[in-house]
Protein backbone atom coordinates (compact mmCIF):
# COMPACT_ATOMS: atom_id res chain seq x y z
CA UNK A 1 0.00 0.00 0.00
CA UNK A 2 1.12 3.42 0.04
CA UNK A 3 3.85 5.10 2.03
CA UNK A 4 2.91 6.67 5.33
CA UNK A 5 4.19 7.14 8.95
CA UNK A 6 2.75 3.89 10.89
CA UNK A 7 -0.47 5.03 12.68
CA UNK A 8 -0.89 4.49 16.40
CA UNK A 9 -3.62 1.12 14.77
CA UNK A 10 -0.41 -0.38 13.79
CA UNK A 11 1.41 -0.29 16.51
CA UNK A 12 -1.75 -1.91 18.77
CA UNK A 13 -1.93 -4.96 16.14
CA UNK A 14 1.76 -5.53 16.22
CA UNK A 15 1.82 -5.73 19.65
CA UNK A 16 -1.66 -7.59 19.73
CA UNK A 17 0.31 -10.37 16.65
CA UNK A 18 3.81 -10.50 18.91
CA UNK A 19 1.60 -11.93 21.78
CA UNK A 20 -0.32 -13.80 19.93
CA UNK A 21 2.74 -15.41 18.30
CA UNK A 22 4.10 -15.52 21.94
CA UNK A 23 0.97 -17.74 22.95
CA UNK A 24 1.17 -20.13 20.01
CA UNK A 25 4.61 -21.14 21.08
CA UNK A 26 5.39 -20.20 24.37
CA UNK A 27 4.03 -22.90 26.24
CA UNK A 28 5.63 -25.60 23.34
CA UNK A 29 9.71 -23.73 24.50
CA UNK A 30 8.24 -24.71 28.05
CA UNK A 31 8.09 -28.36 27.36
CA UNK A 32 11.42 -28.44 25.24
CA UNK A 33 13.22 -26.54 28.34
CA UNK A 34 11.82 -28.66 30.72
CA UNK A 35 13.01 -32.10 28.77
CA UNK A 36 16.17 -31.51 29.94
CA UNK A 37 15.27 -31.81 32.72
CA UNK A 38 17.95 -33.54 35.15
CA UNK A 39 17.61 -37.11 36.35
CA UNK A 40 15.90 -36.40 39.70
CA UNK A 41 14.17 -33.31 37.95
CA UNK A 42 9.79 -32.98 37.69
CA UNK A 43 7.16 -32.20 35.25
CA UNK A 44 7.30 -28.45 36.49
CA UNK A 45 10.71 -25.59 36.80
CA UNK A 46 12.97 -25.15 38.16
CA UNK A 47 15.27 -27.22 36.50
CA UNK A 48 17.11 -29.74 38.59
CA UNK A 49 20.17 -29.52 36.98
CA UNK A 50 20.64 -30.28 32.62
CA UNK A 51 20.83 -33.66 31.13
CA UNK A 52 19.81 -35.89 28.29
CA UNK A 53 18.64 -38.10 30.47
CA UNK A 54 15.29 -38.26 29.33
CA UNK A 55 15.65 -38.95 25.54
CA UNK A 56 18.06 -41.27 26.68
CA UNK A 57 15.30 -42.95 28.36
CA UNK A 58 13.26 -42.70 25.42
CA UNK A 59 15.31 -45.37 23.85
CA UNK A 60 15.43 -47.94 26.59
CA UNK A 61 12.66 -50.46 26.91
CA UNK A 62 9.50 -48.80 28.33
CA UNK A 63 7.13 -50.35 31.48
CA UNK A 64 4.25 -48.98 29.22
CA UNK A 65 4.57 -48.35 25.72
CA UNK A 66 6.40 -48.89 22.72
CA UNK A 67 8.38 -45.74 21.04
CA UNK A 68 10.22 -47.13 18.42
CA UNK A 69 7.11 -49.45 17.11
CA UNK A 70 4.70 -46.67 17.50
CA UNK A 71 6.70 -44.22 15.58
CA UNK A 72 7.45 -46.33 12.62
CA UNK A 73 3.93 -47.74 12.32
CA UNK A 74 3.14 -43.29 12.13
CA UNK A 75 5.68 -42.55 9.83
CA UNK A 76 4.55 -45.41 7.51
CA UNK A 77 1.21 -44.56 7.54
CA UNK A 78 1.80 -40.77 7.12
CA UNK A 79 3.31 -41.64 4.23
CA UNK A 80 0.80 -44.00 2.76
CA UNK A 81 -1.51 -41.48 3.74
CA UNK A 82 0.53 -38.27 1.71
CA UNK A 83 0.97 -40.56 -1.30
CA UNK A 84 -2.67 -41.34 -1.48
CA UNK A 85 -3.79 -37.88 -0.46
CA UNK A 86 -2.22 -36.64 -3.86
CA UNK A 87 -3.06 -38.74 -6.45
CA UNK A 88 -6.65 -38.59 -5.10
CA UNK A 89 -7.01 -35.06 -4.83
CA UNK A 90 -5.15 -34.17 -7.73
CA UNK A 91 -7.76 -36.92 -9.78
CA UNK A 92 -10.54 -35.16 -8.04
CA UNK A 93 -9.25 -32.00 -8.74
CA UNK A 94 -9.11 -32.22 -12.43
CA UNK A 95 -12.71 -33.87 -12.37
CA UNK A 96 -13.88 -30.95 -11.01
CA UNK A 97 -12.66 -28.99 -13.61
CA UNK A 98 -15.55 -30.87 -15.67
CA UNK A 99 -18.88 -30.16 -14.97
CA UNK A 100 -20.47 -33.81 -14.80
CA UNK A 101 -23.18 -35.39 -12.79
CA UNK A 102 -22.78 -35.81 -9.25
CA UNK A 103 -19.79 -33.10 -8.87
CA UNK A 104 -21.83 -31.03 -6.45
CA UNK A 105 -23.05 -33.98 -4.01
CA UNK A 106 -19.49 -34.94 -4.68
CA UNK A 107 -18.29 -32.07 -3.33
CA UNK A 108 -20.35 -31.64 -0.43
CA UNK A 109 -19.50 -35.39 0.66
CA UNK A 110 -15.97 -33.90 0.90
CA UNK A 111 -16.86 -31.07 2.97
CA UNK A 112 -19.10 -33.61 5.07
CA UNK A 113 -15.87 -35.82 5.68
CA UNK A 114 -14.59 -32.54 6.96
CA UNK A 115 -17.37 -31.53 9.75
CA UNK A 116 -18.16 -35.02 10.65
CA UNK A 117 -16.96 -35.38 14.18
CA UNK A 118 -13.65 -37.68 13.77
CA UNK A 119 -14.65 -39.99 17.33
CA UNK A 120 -17.97 -40.26 14.75
CA UNK A 121 -15.89 -41.83 12.00
CA UNK A 122 -13.89 -44.12 14.41
CA UNK A 123 -16.45 -45.72 16.19
CA UNK A 124 -18.04 -46.03 12.39
CA UNK A 125 -15.32 -47.49 11.22
CA UNK A 126 -14.75 -49.97 14.32
CA UNK A 127 -18.05 -50.91 14.56
CA UNK A 128 -18.22 -51.57 10.56
CA UNK A 129 -15.12 -53.73 10.76
CA UNK A 130 -16.44 -55.80 13.82
CA UNK A 131 -19.46 -56.96 12.06
CA UNK A 132 -17.98 -58.01 9.15
CA UNK A 133 -15.47 -59.93 11.51
CA UNK A 134 -12.45 -58.02 9.61
CA UNK A 135 -9.35 -57.22 12.27
CA UNK A 136 -8.64 -53.36 12.32
CA UNK A 137 -5.05 -52.68 11.53
CA UNK A 138 -3.23 -49.12 11.37
CA UNK A 139 -2.74 -49.96 7.66
CA UNK A 140 -6.35 -50.41 6.79
CA UNK A 141 -9.24 -49.23 8.86
CA UNK A 142 -7.02 -46.17 10.93
CA UNK A 143 -5.30 -45.47 7.03
CA UNK A 144 -9.29 -45.69 5.94
CA UNK A 145 -9.81 -43.34 9.00
CA UNK A 146 -6.93 -40.89 8.26
CA UNK A 147 -7.98 -41.14 4.66
CA UNK A 148 -11.75 -39.07 5.90
CA UNK A 149 -9.44 -36.43 7.41
CA UNK A 150 -6.97 -35.59 4.48
CA UNK A 151 -8.80 -35.81 1.57
CA UNK A 152 -11.21 -33.28 2.09
CA UNK A 153 -8.39 -30.73 2.57
CA UNK A 154 -6.42 -32.18 -0.40
CA UNK A 155 -9.53 -31.93 -2.63
CA UNK A 156 -10.29 -28.19 -1.62
CA UNK A 157 -7.14 -27.15 -1.96
CA UNK A 158 -7.15 -28.51 -5.92
CA UNK A 159 -10.38 -26.88 -6.35
CA UNK A 160 -8.91 -23.86 -5.40
CA UNK A 161 -5.88 -24.03 -7.56
CA UNK A 162 -7.88 -25.36 -10.31
CA UNK A 163 -10.33 -22.14 -10.02
CA UNK A 164 -7.51 -19.89 -10.44
CA UNK A 165 -5.81 -21.85 -13.28
CA UNK A 166 -6.25 -20.54 -16.78
CA UNK A 167 -6.90 -23.38 -19.32
CA UNK A 168 -5.28 -20.96 -22.04
CA UNK A 169 -2.12 -22.28 -21.03
CA UNK A 170 -3.79 -25.50 -22.21
CA UNK A 171 -4.88 -24.42 -24.94
CA UNK A 172 -1.65 -22.96 -26.03
CA UNK A 173 -0.17 -26.12 -25.65
CA UNK A 174 -2.76 -27.97 -27.69
CA UNK A 175 -2.27 -25.65 -30.44
CA UNK A 176 1.10 -26.05 -30.46
CA UNK A 177 0.10 -29.88 -31.38
CA UNK A 178 0.75 -31.42 -27.91
CA UNK A 179 -1.16 -34.47 -26.78
CA UNK A 180 -3.62 -34.40 -23.53
CA UNK A 181 -1.06 -36.59 -22.01
CA UNK A 182 1.97 -34.07 -23.11
CA UNK A 183 -0.16 -31.10 -21.77
CA UNK A 184 -0.71 -32.58 -18.80
CA UNK A 185 2.88 -33.64 -18.31
CA UNK A 186 4.69 -30.63 -19.43
CA UNK A 187 2.31 -27.87 -18.82
CA UNK A 188 -0.32 -28.85 -15.94
CA UNK A 189 2.20 -30.78 -13.70
CA UNK A 190 4.88 -28.04 -12.90
CA UNK A 191 2.43 -25.89 -12.72
CA UNK A 192 0.58 -27.00 -9.63
CA UNK A 193 3.66 -28.91 -8.35
CA UNK A 194 4.31 -26.74 -5.71
CA UNK A 195 0.83 -27.10 -4.17
CA UNK A 196 0.72 -30.66 -5.08
CA UNK A 197 3.58 -30.82 -2.12
CA UNK A 198 1.69 -28.80 0.25
CA UNK A 199 -1.52 -30.89 -0.28
CA UNK A 200 1.54 -33.98 0.27
CA UNK A 201 2.67 -31.91 3.16
CA UNK A 202 -1.26 -31.24 4.96
CA UNK A 203 -1.56 -35.35 4.10
CA UNK A 204 1.62 -36.50 6.36
CA UNK A 205 1.16 -33.55 8.91
CA UNK A 206 -2.58 -34.72 9.34
CA UNK A 207 -2.24 -37.86 9.69
CA UNK A 208 1.00 -38.37 11.80
CA UNK A 209 -0.57 -35.99 14.40
CA UNK A 210 -4.13 -37.55 14.18
CA UNK A 211 -5.33 -40.05 17.26
CA UNK A 212 -9.18 -39.42 17.53
CA UNK A 213 -9.60 -40.96 14.13
CA UNK A 214 -7.11 -44.18 15.77
CA UNK A 215 -8.50 -44.59 18.62
CA UNK A 216 -11.29 -47.09 17.60
CA UNK A 217 -9.27 -48.19 14.35
CA UNK A 218 -5.97 -48.99 14.98
CA UNK A 219 -6.39 -52.36 16.43
CA UNK A 220 -3.29 -54.22 18.21
CA UNK A 221 -0.76 -52.42 17.88
CA UNK A 222 -0.70 -48.12 18.43
CA UNK A 223 0.63 -45.30 16.44
CA UNK A 224 2.66 -42.49 17.87
CA UNK A 225 -0.09 -39.90 19.10
CA UNK A 226 -2.02 -43.26 20.50
CA UNK A 227 1.07 -43.85 22.86
CA UNK A 228 1.61 -39.83 23.77
CA UNK A 229 -2.13 -39.64 24.74
CA UNK A 230 -2.01 -42.91 26.53
CA UNK A 231 0.93 -41.40 28.65
CA UNK A 232 -0.97 -38.34 29.51
CA UNK A 233 -2.86 -39.94 32.01
CA UNK A 234 -0.08 -42.59 33.86
CA UNK A 235 3.31 -41.19 33.03
CA UNK A 236 4.68 -38.52 35.31
CA UNK A 237 8.29 -38.26 34.80
CA UNK A 238 9.58 -35.41 32.03
CA UNK A 239 10.27 -38.43 29.18
CA UNK A 240 6.68 -37.12 28.08
CA UNK A 241 8.11 -34.22 27.17
CA UNK A 242 11.23 -35.62 25.95
CA UNK A 243 8.96 -37.46 23.67
CA UNK A 244 7.19 -34.18 22.82
CA UNK A 245 10.16 -32.70 22.01
CA UNK A 246 11.56 -35.39 19.09
CA UNK A 247 8.05 -35.71 17.34
CA UNK A 248 8.06 -31.90 17.41
CA UNK A 249 11.43 -31.24 16.06
CA UNK A 250 10.35 -34.17 13.41
CA UNK A 251 7.43 -31.73 12.47
CA UNK A 252 9.12 -28.81 12.27
CA UNK A 253 12.17 -30.62 9.92
CA UNK A 254 9.59 -32.06 7.84
CA UNK A 255 7.80 -28.89 7.62
CA UNK A 256 11.14 -26.94 6.93
CA UNK A 257 12.08 -29.31 4.28
CA UNK A 258 8.60 -28.73 2.43
CA UNK A 259 8.59 -25.28 2.48
CA UNK A 260 12.03 -24.87 1.34
CA UNK A 261 11.27 -27.82 -1.69
CA UNK A 262 8.30 -25.28 -2.42
CA UNK A 263 10.54 -22.20 -2.43
CA UNK A 264 12.93 -23.90 -4.52
CA UNK A 265 10.31 -24.87 -6.92
CA UNK A 266 9.10 -21.26 -7.58
CA UNK A 267 12.45 -19.74 -7.64
CA UNK A 268 13.32 -22.23 -10.24
CA UNK A 269 10.26 -21.82 -12.21
CA UNK A 270 10.70 -17.57 -11.81
CA UNK A 271 14.30 -18.22 -13.54
CA UNK A 272 12.82 -20.33 -16.56
CA UNK B 1 -8.89 -11.71 -25.07
CA UNK B 2 -11.33 -13.47 -27.82
CA UNK B 3 -10.35 -11.46 -30.83
CA UNK B 4 -11.17 -12.37 -34.76
CA UNK B 5 -8.30 -14.59 -35.15
CA UNK B 6 -8.11 -15.94 -31.93
CA UNK B 7 -11.66 -17.44 -32.61
CA UNK B 8 -10.76 -18.29 -36.31
CA UNK B 9 -7.58 -20.61 -34.87
CA UNK B 10 -9.52 -21.83 -31.90
CA UNK B 11 -12.24 -23.30 -34.46
CA UNK B 12 -10.20 -26.34 -35.98
CA UNK B 13 -9.00 -27.36 -32.53
CA UNK B 14 -12.68 -26.65 -31.10
CA UNK B 15 -14.06 -29.71 -33.86
CA UNK B 16 -11.46 -31.90 -32.94
CA UNK B 17 -12.09 -31.82 -29.10
CA UNK B 18 -16.02 -32.27 -30.14
CA UNK B 19 -15.92 -35.92 -30.32
CA UNK B 20 -13.62 -35.98 -27.62
CA UNK B 21 -16.35 -34.45 -24.90
CA UNK B 22 -18.35 -37.56 -24.15
CA UNK B 23 -14.56 -39.11 -23.63
CA UNK B 24 -13.97 -36.09 -21.46
CA UNK B 25 -16.89 -36.72 -19.36
CA UNK B 26 -16.01 -40.19 -18.71
CA UNK B 27 -12.63 -39.16 -17.63
CA UNK B 28 -14.26 -36.92 -14.92
CA UNK B 29 -15.88 -39.80 -13.64
CA UNK B 30 -13.13 -41.83 -14.09
CA UNK B 31 -10.83 -39.30 -12.01
CA UNK B 32 -13.99 -38.74 -9.38
CA UNK B 33 -14.03 -42.63 -8.90
CA UNK B 34 -11.36 -42.74 -6.25
CA UNK B 35 -12.19 -40.39 -3.80
CA UNK B 36 -15.79 -41.67 -4.30
CA UNK B 37 -14.69 -45.46 -3.44
CA UNK B 38 -12.80 -43.95 -0.41
CA UNK B 39 -15.57 -41.74 0.86
CA UNK B 40 -18.10 -44.04 0.19
CA UNK B 41 -16.39 -47.19 2.50
CA UNK B 42 -14.93 -44.97 5.17
CA UNK B 43 -17.53 -42.58 5.49
CA UNK B 44 -20.78 -43.17 4.35
CA UNK B 45 -20.65 -46.66 5.22
CA UNK B 46 -19.65 -45.94 8.75
CA UNK B 47 -22.32 -43.36 8.91
CA UNK B 48 -25.10 -46.06 7.66
CA UNK B 49 -23.51 -48.48 10.01
CA UNK B 50 -24.09 -46.30 13.28
CA UNK B 51 -27.34 -45.08 12.19
CA UNK B 52 -28.26 -48.84 12.03
CA UNK B 53 -26.43 -50.13 15.24
CA UNK B 54 -28.47 -46.91 17.30
CA UNK B 55 -31.13 -49.50 17.13
CA UNK B 56 -29.38 -52.86 18.34
CA UNK B 57 -29.70 -53.94 21.36
CA UNK B 58 -26.44 -54.80 23.77
CA UNK B 59 -25.55 -56.22 27.09
CA UNK B 60 -22.25 -56.21 28.75
CA UNK B 61 -20.94 -59.03 26.23
CA UNK B 62 -22.38 -58.06 22.50
CA UNK B 63 -24.49 -56.38 20.35
CA UNK B 64 -27.88 -58.03 19.29
CA UNK B 65 -29.39 -56.93 15.68
CA UNK B 66 -33.24 -55.43 16.88
CA UNK B 67 -35.05 -52.39 16.01
CA UNK B 68 -35.09 -51.11 19.64
CA UNK B 69 -35.43 -47.50 20.68
CA UNK B 70 -34.46 -47.49 24.11
CA UNK B 71 -30.65 -46.42 23.04
CA UNK B 72 -32.59 -43.00 21.92
CA UNK B 73 -35.15 -42.19 24.72
CA UNK B 74 -32.46 -43.32 27.60
CA UNK B 75 -30.05 -40.95 26.21
CA UNK B 76 -32.20 -38.00 25.57
CA UNK B 77 -34.16 -39.21 28.86
CA UNK B 78 -31.57 -38.36 31.06
CA UNK B 79 -30.78 -34.87 32.63
CA UNK B 80 -26.95 -35.73 32.49
CA UNK B 81 -27.22 -36.27 28.41
CA UNK B 82 -28.96 -32.51 28.44
CA UNK B 83 -26.26 -31.11 30.86
CA UNK B 84 -23.39 -32.46 28.61
CA UNK B 85 -24.74 -30.81 25.65
CA UNK B 86 -25.40 -27.71 27.02
CA UNK B 87 -21.58 -27.98 28.36
CA UNK B 88 -20.56 -28.55 25.12
CA UNK B 89 -22.55 -25.76 23.27
CA UNK B 90 -21.33 -23.57 25.81
CA UNK B 91 -17.35 -23.93 24.99
CA UNK B 92 -18.42 -23.96 21.50
CA UNK B 93 -20.07 -20.67 21.97
CA UNK B 94 -16.91 -19.61 24.46
CA UNK B 95 -14.01 -20.40 22.04
CA UNK B 96 -15.86 -19.55 18.60
CA UNK B 97 -15.98 -15.68 20.21
CA UNK B 98 -12.27 -15.56 21.05
CA UNK B 99 -11.14 -17.36 18.16
CA UNK B 100 -13.19 -15.00 15.88
CA UNK B 101 -12.08 -12.16 17.46
CA UNK B 102 -8.47 -13.40 17.57
CA UNK B 103 -8.56 -14.73 14.58
CA UNK B 104 -10.29 -11.52 12.93
CA UNK B 105 -7.26 -9.21 14.14
CA UNK B 106 -3.90 -11.68 13.64
CA UNK B 107 -5.62 -11.60 9.96
CA UNK B 108 -6.00 -8.20 9.66
CA UNK B 109 -2.58 -7.17 11.01
CA UNK B 110 -1.23 -9.75 8.67
CA UNK B 111 -3.31 -8.41 5.32
CA UNK B 112 -3.36 -4.74 5.87
CA UNK B 113 -0.48 -3.64 8.19
CA UNK B 114 2.25 -5.82 6.57
CA UNK B 115 3.70 -4.04 3.75
CA UNK B 116 5.80 -6.59 2.07
CA UNK B 117 4.40 -10.20 0.67
CA UNK B 118 7.38 -11.74 1.70
CA UNK B 119 6.80 -10.87 5.08
CA UNK B 120 3.27 -11.72 5.11
CA UNK B 121 4.58 -15.17 3.68
CA UNK B 122 6.93 -15.64 6.82
CA UNK B 123 4.71 -14.47 9.33
CA UNK B 124 1.59 -16.24 8.19
CA UNK B 125 4.25 -19.45 8.35
CA UNK B 126 4.62 -18.86 11.73
CA UNK B 127 1.19 -19.04 12.51
CA UNK B 128 0.45 -22.14 10.35
CA UNK B 129 3.56 -24.03 12.24
CA UNK B 130 1.79 -25.13 15.30
CA UNK B 131 -1.26 -26.20 13.15
CA UNK B 132 0.99 -29.02 11.64
CA UNK B 133 2.25 -30.11 14.99
CA UNK B 134 0.37 -32.52 17.07
CA UNK B 135 -2.35 -31.67 19.26
CA UNK B 136 -1.95 -33.52 22.57
CA UNK B 137 2.13 -32.20 22.53
CA UNK B 138 0.56 -28.89 22.14
CA UNK B 139 -1.95 -29.67 25.14
CA UNK B 140 -0.05 -31.01 27.80
CA UNK B 141 3.18 -28.45 27.08
CA UNK B 142 0.44 -26.38 29.23
CA UNK B 143 0.83 -28.07 32.53
CA UNK B 144 4.26 -26.85 33.24
CA UNK B 145 2.81 -23.47 32.22
CA UNK B 146 -0.37 -23.52 34.71
CA UNK B 147 0.11 -26.42 36.99
CA UNK B 148 0.25 -25.71 40.78
CA UNK B 149 3.73 -25.04 40.70
CA UNK B 150 4.12 -23.76 37.15
CA UNK B 151 5.65 -20.97 35.62
CA UNK B 152 2.46 -18.66 36.42
CA UNK B 153 1.99 -19.39 39.80
CA UNK B 154 5.84 -19.24 40.47
CA UNK B 155 5.80 -15.93 39.00
CA UNK B 156 2.16 -14.85 40.88
CA UNK B 157 3.52 -15.91 44.43
CA UNK B 158 7.24 -15.10 43.76
CA UNK B 159 6.05 -11.54 43.22
CA UNK B 160 3.76 -11.25 45.99
CA UNK B 161 0.24 -11.06 44.02
CA UNK B 162 -1.08 -13.53 45.49
CA UNK B 163 -0.56 -15.73 48.55
CA UNK B 164 -1.03 -19.12 47.55
CA UNK B 165 -0.80 -20.72 44.03
CA UNK B 166 -4.05 -20.17 41.78
CA UNK B 167 -5.82 -23.26 42.07
CA UNK B 168 -8.12 -22.86 39.02
CA UNK B 169 -5.54 -22.64 36.34
CA UNK B 170 -5.11 -26.15 35.62
CA UNK B 171 -7.84 -28.80 35.64
CA UNK B 172 -11.11 -26.13 35.02
CA UNK B 173 -12.90 -24.83 32.51
CA UNK B 174 -10.53 -22.19 32.40
CA UNK B 175 -7.88 -24.30 30.85
CA UNK B 176 -9.94 -26.41 28.30
CA UNK B 177 -11.34 -22.74 26.96
CA UNK B 178 -7.52 -21.63 27.14
CA UNK B 179 -6.13 -24.96 25.48
CA UNK B 180 -9.02 -24.59 22.47
CA UNK B 181 -8.21 -21.40 21.86
CA UNK B 182 -4.79 -22.70 21.35
CA UNK B 183 -5.45 -25.28 19.31
CA UNK B 184 -8.03 -23.77 16.92
CA UNK B 185 -7.40 -19.96 16.18
CA UNK B 186 -5.66 -21.27 13.12
CA UNK B 187 -8.15 -22.83 11.70
CA UNK B 188 -9.81 -18.94 11.79
CA UNK B 189 -6.81 -17.00 11.26
CA UNK B 190 -6.40 -19.28 7.81
CA UNK B 191 -9.72 -18.64 5.83
CA UNK B 192 -10.33 -14.95 6.96
CA UNK B 193 -6.72 -14.44 5.87
CA UNK B 194 -7.65 -15.43 2.42
CA UNK B 195 -10.82 -13.57 2.26
CA UNK B 196 -8.96 -10.07 2.95
CA UNK B 197 -6.14 -10.51 0.48
CA UNK B 198 -9.06 -11.19 -2.04
CA UNK B 199 -10.65 -7.61 -1.09
CA UNK B 200 -9.65 -5.18 -3.75
CA UNK B 201 -7.24 -2.86 -2.51
CA UNK B 202 -8.85 0.10 -4.48
CA UNK B 203 -12.43 -0.41 -2.68
CA UNK B 204 -10.39 0.42 0.39
CA UNK B 205 -8.85 3.91 -1.55
CA UNK B 206 -11.80 4.77 -2.36
CA UNK B 207 -13.32 4.63 0.87
CA UNK B 208 -10.44 6.64 2.41
CA UNK B 209 -10.74 9.48 -0.94
CA UNK B 210 -14.07 9.37 -0.13
CA UNK B 211 -13.76 10.69 3.82
CA UNK B 212 -14.21 7.43 5.65
CA UNK B 213 -11.80 7.18 8.73
CA UNK B 214 -9.65 3.77 8.77
CA UNK B 215 -12.77 2.77 11.69
CA UNK B 216 -15.31 3.65 9.53
CA UNK B 217 -13.51 1.33 6.65
CA UNK B 218 -12.97 -1.49 8.98
CA UNK B 219 -16.67 -1.48 9.80
CA UNK B 220 -18.14 -0.61 6.29
CA UNK B 221 -15.75 -2.20 3.92
CA UNK B 222 -13.86 -4.42 5.58
CA UNK B 223 -15.88 -6.33 7.84
CA UNK B 224 -18.65 -7.29 5.67
CA UNK B 225 -16.51 -8.57 2.80
CA UNK B 226 -14.65 -10.62 5.46
CA UNK B 227 -17.61 -12.40 6.40
CA UNK B 228 -17.53 -15.80 4.05
CA UNK B 229 -14.07 -16.29 5.63
CA UNK B 230 -15.07 -15.98 9.08
CA UNK B 231 -17.88 -18.58 8.66
CA UNK B 232 -15.35 -21.09 6.93
CA UNK B 233 -13.33 -20.49 10.14
CA UNK B 234 -16.47 -20.67 12.41
CA UNK B 235 -17.25 -23.98 10.44
CA UNK B 236 -13.98 -25.45 11.80
CA UNK B 237 -13.85 -24.12 15.01
CA UNK B 238 -17.39 -25.29 16.13
CA UNK B 239 -17.38 -28.66 14.70
CA UNK B 240 -14.02 -29.52 16.23
CA UNK B 241 -15.02 -27.66 19.76
CA UNK B 242 -18.20 -30.05 19.22
CA UNK B 243 -16.11 -33.21 18.48
CA UNK B 244 -13.72 -32.93 21.14
CA UNK B 245 -13.07 -35.15 23.92
CA UNK B 246 -9.34 -34.76 24.18
CA UNK B 247 -8.72 -31.57 25.61
CA UNK B 248 -11.63 -31.34 27.80
CA UNK B 249 -10.66 -34.94 29.03
CA UNK B 250 -6.75 -33.77 29.71
CA UNK B 251 -6.84 -29.80 30.66
CA UNK B 252 -10.16 -30.50 32.89
CA UNK B 253 -8.74 -33.77 34.81
CA UNK B 254 -11.78 -35.35 34.24
CA UNK B 255 -14.12 -32.38 36.19
CA UNK B 256 -15.81 -31.50 33.09
CA UNK B 257 -17.90 -33.31 30.43
CA UNK B 258 -18.48 -33.21 26.73
CA UNK B 259 -20.30 -34.86 24.46
CA UNK B 260 -17.30 -37.22 22.96
CA UNK B 261 -15.72 -37.82 26.20
CA UNK B 262 -19.41 -39.55 26.94
CA UNK B 263 -19.32 -41.48 23.62
CA UNK B 264 -15.68 -42.25 24.25
CA UNK B 265 -16.46 -43.36 28.00
CA UNK B 266 -19.60 -45.67 25.94
CA UNK B 267 -17.11 -47.60 23.56
CA UNK B 268 -14.97 -47.98 26.09
CA UNK B 269 -17.28 -49.56 28.39
CA UNK B 270 -18.49 -51.62 25.01
CA UNK B 271 -21.57 -49.77 24.91
CA UNK B 272 -21.49 -49.34 21.36
CA UNK B 273 -25.46 -48.74 20.51
CA UNK B 274 -25.56 -46.29 23.15
CA UNK B 275 -22.28 -44.63 21.58
CA UNK B 276 -24.07 -45.24 18.07
CA UNK B 277 -27.28 -43.02 19.19
CA UNK B 278 -25.22 -40.37 21.02
CA UNK B 279 -23.26 -40.18 17.73
CA UNK B 280 -26.24 -39.80 15.94
CA UNK B 281 -27.99 -36.64 17.75
CA UNK B 282 -24.48 -34.67 17.82
CA UNK B 283 -24.15 -36.06 13.95
CA UNK B 284 -27.36 -34.05 13.44
CA UNK B 285 -26.48 -31.12 15.94
CA UNK B 286 -23.37 -30.34 13.62
CA UNK B 287 -24.62 -30.93 10.65
CA UNK B 288 -27.68 -28.43 11.53
CA UNK B 289 -24.95 -26.12 12.62
CA UNK B 290 -23.14 -26.39 9.49
CA UNK B 291 -26.29 -25.84 7.14
CA UNK B 292 -27.07 -22.60 9.12
CA UNK B 293 -23.48 -21.22 8.49
CA UNK B 294 -23.17 -22.26 4.64
CA UNK B 295 -26.67 -20.68 4.21
CA UNK B 296 -24.76 -17.22 4.92
CA UNK B 297 -21.48 -18.51 2.46
CA UNK B 298 -21.31 -20.52 -0.71
CA UNK B 299 -17.87 -22.18 0.20
CA UNK B 300 -17.29 -23.15 -3.68
CA UNK B 301 -17.52 -19.20 -4.73
CA UNK B 302 -14.07 -18.87 -2.20
CA UNK B 303 -12.04 -21.30 -2.23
Amino acid sequence: MHREPRSREFYVLALFFALFVVFLYGPLSAIVILSFQGPDGGLTFPLNGMSLHWFGNLLEKQAVGDFGGSFRRSLMLGLMVMAVTVVISLLAGLAFRRKFFGATPLFYLSVASLVVPSIIISLGIGVLFQQFGLQPAWYSSAFGAHLTWTLPFGVLIMFAVFNRFSPTYEEAARDLGASSWQTFRHVVLPMIAPSLIGVGLFGFSLSYDEFARTLMTSGTYNTLPLEIYGMTTNVTTPVLYALGTVTTLFSFLVIGGTVGTILYLNRRRARA
Amino acid sequence: MATMTDTAIAQPAVRTRKPGSRIGEFAAYLQALPLLVILGTFLLLPLLMIAVVSFWDYDFAAMYPDFVTFNYTETLGSWVTWKTYLNTLKFAVIVWMITLFVGFWAAYFLAFHVRTSAMQTVLFLVCTVPFLTSNIIRMISWIPVLGRNGLINSALVDTGIVAAPVEWLLYSDFAVVLAMVHLYTLFMVTPIFNTLMRIDRSLVEAARDAGASSWQVLTNVILPLAKPGMAIGTIFVVTLVMADFSTVQVMSGGQSASVALMMKNQMSLLQYPAAAANAVILLVLVLMMVAGILRIVDIRKEL
